[in-house]
C-alpha cells in the first residue's frame, strides 16, 4: 500500500523543486499510478496552486500547463481544430471520462510510458517540454532522457502547419493499445510515430516529393518498420505488431493525403 | 492534516492522514453509496462529482478536495430518483452495485453535453463498467431520460 | 394474469438506484476486526516452518492463525446439495499449498495498517515443489496435487487423488464407432476454452459476529446461504445449529458466489475470538483466488451423412479443476449432456476427465460447463456445414430439437421427456431479425472491411432434476397483505420480484400487497439457493403451491365465518363469498379477526422439487465486421431469440439475456486468465483483464418465442444461464464466414484472425 507522511501544496516552483530533490518525496500529478504502487512517500508535492492548469494559445504555439488533465486536452476546441482532432482521438480510449478528469498531461509525459497514446500523438507534432531548470527541450529528446528531479512545467506545441492523423489497435475499446500510431505531414516532410511496440513511442521521418508513387509510400513505411524494434507482451506478438504498424501507418498517411475513411 | 470541504453542500472540517483516499473519507462520513470495485481506476463504481466534474474517488486523495465541493448520490436524491426511475423501468439496475457511480456520471454527462448522440453517450459513459446488464438497458434508460429533457426544451 | 408476463419494476429498484446502504459492507459499519490473508507466492509448496511471533506482537493484532490452528478434516467449498459431488479436498489452512495465493495464514486486527504490518512480519520457510501447471499433463502425472490420505469423495464420480483425478466418467448410447464408419462426413477437431472470471462488481465479502445466543452470525454476499451454513459447520466442526447466515442485497454473483470463498476466514476468527470480523476481498484476490470457469479442452468427432443429417457425436472433455475440485464433477457433465442433447443422432459417446493442477481452483460460472461444451459442439457443427457447403442455419433446422420433437425422450438428457420447445421458431425469427439470408455469409464493405454473420443454438436446464428444493412460506398479515418468505437468493437478477409477481397473481391481489424478504437461514424456508437456473422454475412452483395452500386456508376460514360449507365459499382475492347467498367477508376483516382472540393465524408452507429439468432454448446470430489488414473483429449486431417458456417479467428476462450475451462476448474475444511460468496470474486486475465496456458490444436485440412448459409455474422455464452459451461459437462462425479462418481456441483475438488469414493466403 502506498503511504504519504506529509502533503505540501507548493507555493512556488522553487519550493517544489527543492522538495523534489529528495528521492523520498514525489510530485503528485493525477496520482493514478502512484496510488497503485507501494511507494512510501515522505512529502507529496502538489503543483495545483502554481497556475499550471491552463492551455494558453498565441499565434505561434499552444502552451499546456503540466497540471492540465487529459480531459482538458481532449475537449479543447482550438487545440483539436489546429491538429486534426488528434488529441480527442488519441485520448478518448483511455479508461473513461472520470479517469481523464484526473490524469494530468505532466504526469503522462514525465513518465514516458510505452503504451502512451498521447506521447505518440505529441511526438508527431513540433512539440517541446519546458523544464523548470532544464529549459525548453524538444520532446523527441526528452523522451530518451532518464527520469530526473526536474519539474516538467509545460508542453509547447508549435503551430507549424502540420496535418496530423492518429490511430491505434486495441483488443477492447478501453484497453491499453497493442500499438499506437501518429503521422504528421508538413510540405514534403513526414513524421511517423509508432508507440506501444510495446516499448515507448519512436519518431521516424521520411520525405515524399511532389510526384510520388504509391510504391514510394510503401517503401518508406517498410523502411521505417525495418528500423524500429518491436516486442512481445500479453497483448500481442512482435510479428503481429509489425503487421499492425504497416496497416496503421498507411491508414494515417492515407487519411492525411485523401481525407481517409477512418476518421472516427 | 486539516482539511475543509463540502460534501453535498454540508461543510466538514476534519483532521486526516495525508494518504486518506477520498472514497474512504466519504464512506466514513456516511456516504455509503460510494463503492469500490477495483484497485486500478478502471471500473467507475466510485464516481463522485468534484466541483461538478465526475472523478474517481478511489484515485483521489481527500486533501485534493480541500476547499472544494464534493457531490455524491446522497446529495442529489431527486435527480437520482428521476433517472433511476427510467433505469428501473428497464430492469437495468440489476444488482445495483454499479448504479450510484453510473448515475453520477449520467448526471455529469447531462450537465456537460448538449443533445449527445448515441456514440457520444457511449463514449462519455465508457468508464462505467457493469457486469449484469450488457449495457443495452442502461442505454435505453439514458436515451429516454435525455429525451424527456429535449422534449421540455422543445416545448419551451 | 395481472402481473405475470408484465415488466414490473424490481421490488428493490428504487433503493438501489438512489444508492441506499443495503450491501454487506454497508450494513456492517462500526468496529469489527479486519481480516486478511497471507497468501502463497508459490504454486506448489509445503510450509516447513512458520513463525508468527513478531506478527502477533504488532499493536492492534487480535489473532494470527496457521494450519496448526484449524480443524484437520477436509470439506468442499462448493455450494451443492449434500452429499456434494465435489470431493472433500480442502482445509481452512493447509500445510500443502497448491496454487499461488493459497492461504498460508489468517491475520485479524483492529485496522488495515496493523494487519498489513503483521502480514509482512510472518516468516515462512517453504519447501518448494515442482508445480504441475499444464492440465493436459495432469492425469497420472507423478506430481500429485492431493496426495493426502484424508481426501474423500462422498459421491461416486470417478475421483482418484492418486491419479490427479477429480472426476472421470464415460457414457455410451448406441454405437458411435459403427455410426462414424458409415458417415460421409466426419469433423474431428479439438476446441479449447479458457478460464474466465465472473467479475461481479461486488467482490467476495463476509461479516461475522456472535449473537446474544452465542451463535455464529454470518452476513455474506452469497448465492447459497443454506449451503454456507453446512460448509461452515463442516469447516469449523461446529453444529449447524450454531450458525446463522444472512444474505443482504448482493452485487452480482454469476456462480462465483456459489462457492464459499470469503466466509471461512472471518468465521474462524470470530469463532475463536468471539469478536466481530470482516473480510473484503480485493479485486486482485477475487481474480487470483476466486472461483472461475473451468478451462477445457474438448475433442469432438461429429459424423453426418451426405445430406448433412447428423448420425453420431463423440465428445471428450478434459477439464481443469485447478487446485481444488469445487464443481468439477458436475460442470463437466453439462459440457456433454447439454450440448449433445440439442441434436438428434443415432449414437452418442461422452467421456471426461476432470484433473487437478497447480492453478487456481475453479468453480461455477453461469452456463456451468454447458458454455464450454456449446463452443466446441456448435463450432464443430458450423465446420460440418462449411464442409457440406451448407448454410449452418439450414443444417441446424434439419438436425436439432424443434417443436415437433415435443413428447420425445432425450437419451443424452437422462431420458427426460421434452415437454416444450420452440427452438425452430427461435432460429427462424432470429434469421428474420438479422436479415440472415441477405447477409450470409459475408459482404465486402470496401476499405478492407468485411461484414459477416454467424450462428449458434443452445439450451440449458431449469434446476437440477430430483436434487434442487425450493421451499416457500406465505403468511396472511393483518389488513390482508402477505409476507412471502423465500430462501432463494436474489443477486440482482430480480427473483424477489418475479416470485412476488407470481404470488400476486396466485392470490389475486396487488403486487404491492406481497412483501418479500432477503434470506436468513434462521427465518427463511429452505432453498438450495440461486444457481443451476432453478429459481423461477423450482422456487416459482413452490410459490404456486404455497399460495394454493394458503388460498384453501383462507376459504376454510371464510366459510367458517360465513357459516357455509367450503364448497360454496369462493375467494376472489378481496373477499370470501358464500355463492349461495352472496354474503361475504372481506379479506381485511378476515385477516384482522385472525389477530384477535383467534386460533386462525393463516400461513402456508410448501416445498417443491422437480424430477425433470426442462431445457430453455435459444438461437443466437451475430453480425461482425472484420478488418482484413489487422484481423480486428468488431461486433455490429447480436440477435438472441429465446424460448424460456412463459416470460414472467419481460424486462428482467431481456436484461438477463443482454447481460449474459455481453459476458460471453468477453469470453469469446478477450477474457482469458493467463499465468506466468511459475503459475502466477498475470492479468489480475481490471486494467489487464478487460471485460466488455459499452463500446465493445455493438447492438443487442432480444426477442422471445415462448413455449409453455407444463411442469413450470405459469408455464415458465429458466433463462439465467442459457443466454451465455451462444456468443463464442456464433462469433467464431462469423469470423470463419468472413475470413475462412477457424478459431478453435478462445479468445478470438485479432492476432489469431490475422495470422490465420496470412496462413491461408
Amino acid at each position: 500500500m502506498f503511504t504519504i507522511d506529509k502533503y505540501v501544496v507548493a507555493e512556488s516552483l522553487e519550493e517544489a523543486y527543492e522538495l523534489n530533490k529528495s528521492k523520498r518525496n514525489a510530485i503528485i500529478g493525477g496520482m493514478l499510478w502512484l496510488r497503485m504502487g507501494r511507494k512510501k512517500i515522505r512529502t507529496a508535492i502538489d503543483l495545483s496552486a502554481l497556475n499550471l492548469n491552463k492551455i494558453d494559445e498565441d499565434d505561434e504555439s499552444f502552451k499546456i500547463g503540466c497540471m492540465c488533465t487529459l480531459r482538458d486536452l481532449e475537449t479543447h476546441e482550438n487545440l483539436n481544430k489546429s491538429f486534426n482532432n488528434i488529441f480527442h482521438k488519441s485520448l478518448k480510449h483511455i479508461v473513461g471520462v472520470q479517469m481523464r478528469n484526473l490524469a494530468t498531461i505532466g504526469g503522462s509525459i514525465y513518465s514516458r510510458f510505452g503504451f502512451s497514446d498521447i506521447l505518440t500523438a505529441l511526438l508527431s507534432l513540433d512539440s517541446y517540454v519546458e523544464l523548470f531548470k532544464g529549459g525548453i527541450i524538444p520532446l523527441n529528446e526528452y523522451v530518451n532522457m532518464p527520469l530526473d528531479n526536474d519539474i516538467l512545467m509545460k508542453i509547447i506545441i508549435n503551430k507549424d502547419g502540420r496535418k496530423a492523423a492518429c490511430n491505434s489497435h486495441r483488443i477492447s475499446a478501453t484497453d491499453f493499445p497493442v500499438l499506437t500510431c501518429a503521422v504528421a505531414n508538413k510540405e514534403n516532410e513526414w513524421f511517423v510515430v509508432v508507440g506501444a511496440r510495446p516499448m515507448k513511442a519512436k519518431l521516424s521521418t521520411f520525405n515524399l516529393n511532389n510526384n510520388y508513387e504509391k510504391d514510394d509510400i510503401d517503401n518508406a513505411v517498410l523502411k521505417i518498420i525495418d528500423n524500429i524494434s518491436f516486442g512481445t507482451n500479453i497483448r500481442g506478438s512482435k510479428e503481429y505488431r509489425q503487421i499492425l504498424a504497416d496497416a496503421l501507418i498507411k491508414r494515417n498517411i492515407d487519411e492525411i493525403l485523401n481525407g481517409g475513411y477512418y476518421a472516427d | 492534516m486539516q482539511i475543509k470541504l463540502w460534501i453535498n453542500d454540508k461543510e466538514y472540517v476534519d483532521d486526516i492522514s495525508p494518504d486518506t483516499i477520498l472514497l474512504d473519507f466519504l464512506r466514513s462520513k456516511g456516504c455509503l453509496s460510494v463503492k469500490r470495485g477495483c484497485e486500478t481506476s478502471n471500473c467507475g463504481l466510485c464516481t463522485v462529482l468534484l466541483q461538478g466534474k465526475p472523478i474517481l474517488s478511489c484515485s483521489t486523495l481527500a486533501v485534493r478536495a480541500n476547499g472544494l465541493k464534493v457531490t455524491t448520490i446522497e446529495g442529489i436524491q431527486d435527480e437520482a430518483s428521476e433517472f433511476g426511475g427510467f433505469l428501473a423501468d428497464e430492469g437495468a439496475e440489476q444488482c445495483g452495485f454499479c448504479s450510484p457511480g453510473f448515475i453520477m456520471n449520467v448526471i455529469a454527462m447531462k450537465n456537460e453535453l448538449k443533445n449527445p448522440t448515441e456514440d457520444e453517450i457511449k463514449n462519455y459513459l465508457e468508464g462505467n463498467l457493469c457486469r449484469c446488464t450488457g449495457y443495452m438497458g442502461q442505454l435505453r434508460a439514458v436515451k429516454k431520460y435525455l429525451e424527456k429533457y429535449s422534449d421540455m426544451k422543445k416545448g419551451a | 394474469m395481472r402481473y405475470v408476463n408484465k415488466p414490473v419494476r424490481k421490488k428493490d429498484a428504487m433503493s438501489l438506484v438512489t444508492g441506499k446502504p443495503v450491501y454487506t459492507d454497508d450494513i456492517t459499519q462500526g468496529s469489527s476486526l479486519v481480516v486478511k490473508l497471507l497468501r502463497s507466492p508459490h504454486a506448489h509448496a509445503l510450509i516447513e516452518e512458520i513463525n508468527t511471533e513478531r506478527a502477533k506482537k504488532v499493536s492492534g493484532i487480535e489473532c494470527v492463525l496457521t494450519y496448526e490452528d484449524v480443524p484437520e478434516s477436509r470439506f468442499t467449498t462448493a455450494g451443492q446439495s449434500y452429499p456434494e459431488p465435489s470431493p472433500y479436498d480442502r482445509l481452512i489452512l493447509d500445510k500443502r499449498l497448491r496454487c499461488v495465493g493459497d492461504p498460508v495464514a489468517i491475520v485479524a486486527g483492529l485496522d488495515e495498517k496493523s494487519v498489513d504490518k503483521a502480514l509482512s512480519l510472518i516468516k515462512v520457510k517453504y519447501n518448494l515443489l515442482e508445480p504441475l501447471l499444464d492440465f493436459r499433463k495432469a492425469k497420472d502425472n507423478e506430481i500429485l496435487i492431493h496426495p493426502e490420505d484424508n481426501f474423500v469423495s462422498l459421491v461416486e464420480v470417478g475421483a482418484d487423488n492418486k491419479r490427479n483425478l477429480c472426476s472421470s466418467e464415460s457414457m455410451n448410447i448406441g454405437n458411435v464407432e459403427e455410426e462414424l464408419k458409415k458417415c460421409a462426413h466426419v469433423i474431428e477437431e479439438t476446441y479449447h476454452t479458457k478460464a474466465n472470471n465472473q467479475t461481479m462488481m461486488e467482490t467476495f465479502r463476509t461479516y461475522t459476529s456472535i449473537d446474544a445466543y452465542g451463535r455464529l452470525n454470518v452476513i455474506s454476499s452469497t448465492q447459497i446461504p443454506f449451503h454456507v451454513r453446512r460448509i461452515l459447520s463442516n469447516a469449523l466442526q461446529i453444529p449447524k445449529s450454531q450458525i446463522r447466515v444472512i444474505k443482504p442485497r448482493i452485487g452480482g454473483g454469476f456462480g462465483a458466489k456459489q462457492s464459499v470463498v470469503s466466509e471461512l476466514f472471518p468465521a474462524i476468527v470470530t469463532w475463536i475470538t468471539k469478536k466481530p470480523a470482516k473480510m473484503i476481498y480485493s479485486r486482485k484476490e477475487s481474480f487470483t483466488n476466486g472461483s472461475p470457469r473451468h478451462e477445457a479442452e474438448i475433442k469432438i468427432r461429429l459424423g453426418a451423412d451426405e445430406n448433412g443429417i447428423i448420425k453420431a457425436i463423440h465428445m471428450y472433455s478434459l477439464w481443469n479443476a485447478g487446485a481444488y475440485g469445487d464443481h468439477g464433477p458436475t460442470t463437466v457433465g453439462l459440457s456433454g449432456h447439454k450440448a449433445m442433447t440439442i441434436y438428434n443422432a443415432n449414437a452418442y459417446k461422452f467421456d471426461f476427465d476432470v484433473v487437478y493442477s497447480n492453478t487456481m481452483g475453479a468453480g461455477a460460472y453461469r452456463g456451468y460447463g454447458a458454455t464450454q461444451g456449446f463452443f466446441a459442439l456448435e463450432s464443430a457443427v458450423n465446420e460440418l456445414a462449411a464442409k457440406l457447403n451448407m448454410d449452418p442455419t439450414v443444417l441446424r433446422m434439419n438436425n436439432m430439437l424443434t417443436e415437433s420433437s415435443v413428447g420425445k425422450t432425450m437419451p443424452t438428457y437422462y431420458n427426460e421427456e421434452l415437454k416444450s420447445c420452440t427452438l425452430d421458431k427461435c432460429l427462424k425469427k432470429a434469421k428474420e431479425m438479422i436479415s440472415w439470408d441477405e447477409k450470409y455469409p459475408c459482404r465486402d464493405m470496401g476499405n478492407n472491411k468485411v461484414r459477416s454473420v454467424g450462428c449458434a443454438v443452445a439450451m440449458q436446464g431449469s434446476g437440477i432434476s430430483s436434487v434442487d428444493v425450493g421451499a416457500v412460506e406465505i403468511r396472511l398479515n393483518d389488513d390482508g397483505f402477505y409476507t412471502l418468505m423465500i430462501g432463494a437468493t436474489d443477486m440482482g437478477t430480480g427473483c424477489d420480484t418475479i416470485l412476488a409477481q407470481m404470488a400476486a397473481d396466485c392470490m389475486d391481489c396487488e403486487y404491492d400487497s406481497i412483501v418479500v424478504h432477503g434470506v436468513d437461514t434462521d427465518l427463511s424456508p429452505y432453498d438450495t439457493g440461486s444457481y443451476a437456473s432453478s429459481t423461477t422454475y423450482i422456487t416459482g412452483m413452490a410459490v404456486v403451491k404455497a399460495c394454493e395452500s394458503l388460498k384453501n386456508k383462507i376459504i376454510d376460514a371464510g366459510a367458517k365465518k360465513l357459516g357455509c360449507s367450503v364448497e360454496y365459499a369462493d375467494f376472489d382475492g378481496k373477499s370470501v363469498c358464500n355463492i349461495k347467498n352472496n354474503e361475504s367477508i372481506s379479506l381485511i376483516q378476515l385477516a384482522n379477526d385472525n389477530y384477535v382472540g383467534s386460533n386462525n393465524y393463516l400461513s402456508a408452507s410448501e416445498s417443491h422439487y422437480s424430477p425433470t429439468s426442462p431445457p430453455p432454448f435459444m438461437a443466437g446470430l451475430v453480425e461482425i465486421e472484420v478488418d482484413k489488414l489487422t484481423g480486428k473483429v468488431d461486433i455490429i449486431d447480436y440477435v438472441g431469440v429465446i424460448d424460456c417458456g412463459t416470460v414472467i417479467n419481460p424486462n428482467l428476462a431481456r436484461v438477463q439475456a443482454e447481460g449474459g450475451i455481453v459476458q460471453a462476448m468477453g469470453m469469446a474475444m478477450y477474457e482469458d486468465i493467463i499465468y506466468d511460468r511459475n503459475g502466477r496470474m498475470l492479468n489480475d486486475s481490471f486494467m489487464q483483464y478487460k471485460i466488455p465496456s459499452r463500446l465493445d458490444v455493438g447492438n443487442i436485440r432480444i426477442d422471445f418465442e415462448s413455449s409453455y412448459e407444463p411442469s413450470g409455474p405459469f408455464g415458465a422455464k429458466s433463462i439465467g444461464e442459457l443466454v451465455i452459451n451462444t456468443p463464442p461459437p456464433a462469433i467464431a462462425n462469423a469470423v470463419y464466414n468472413a475470413t475462412k479462418v477457424n478459431i478453435r481456441s478462445l479468445p478470438i483475438t485479432g492476432e489469431k484472425v490475422m495470422m490465420g488469414m496470412l496462413k491461408n493466403a
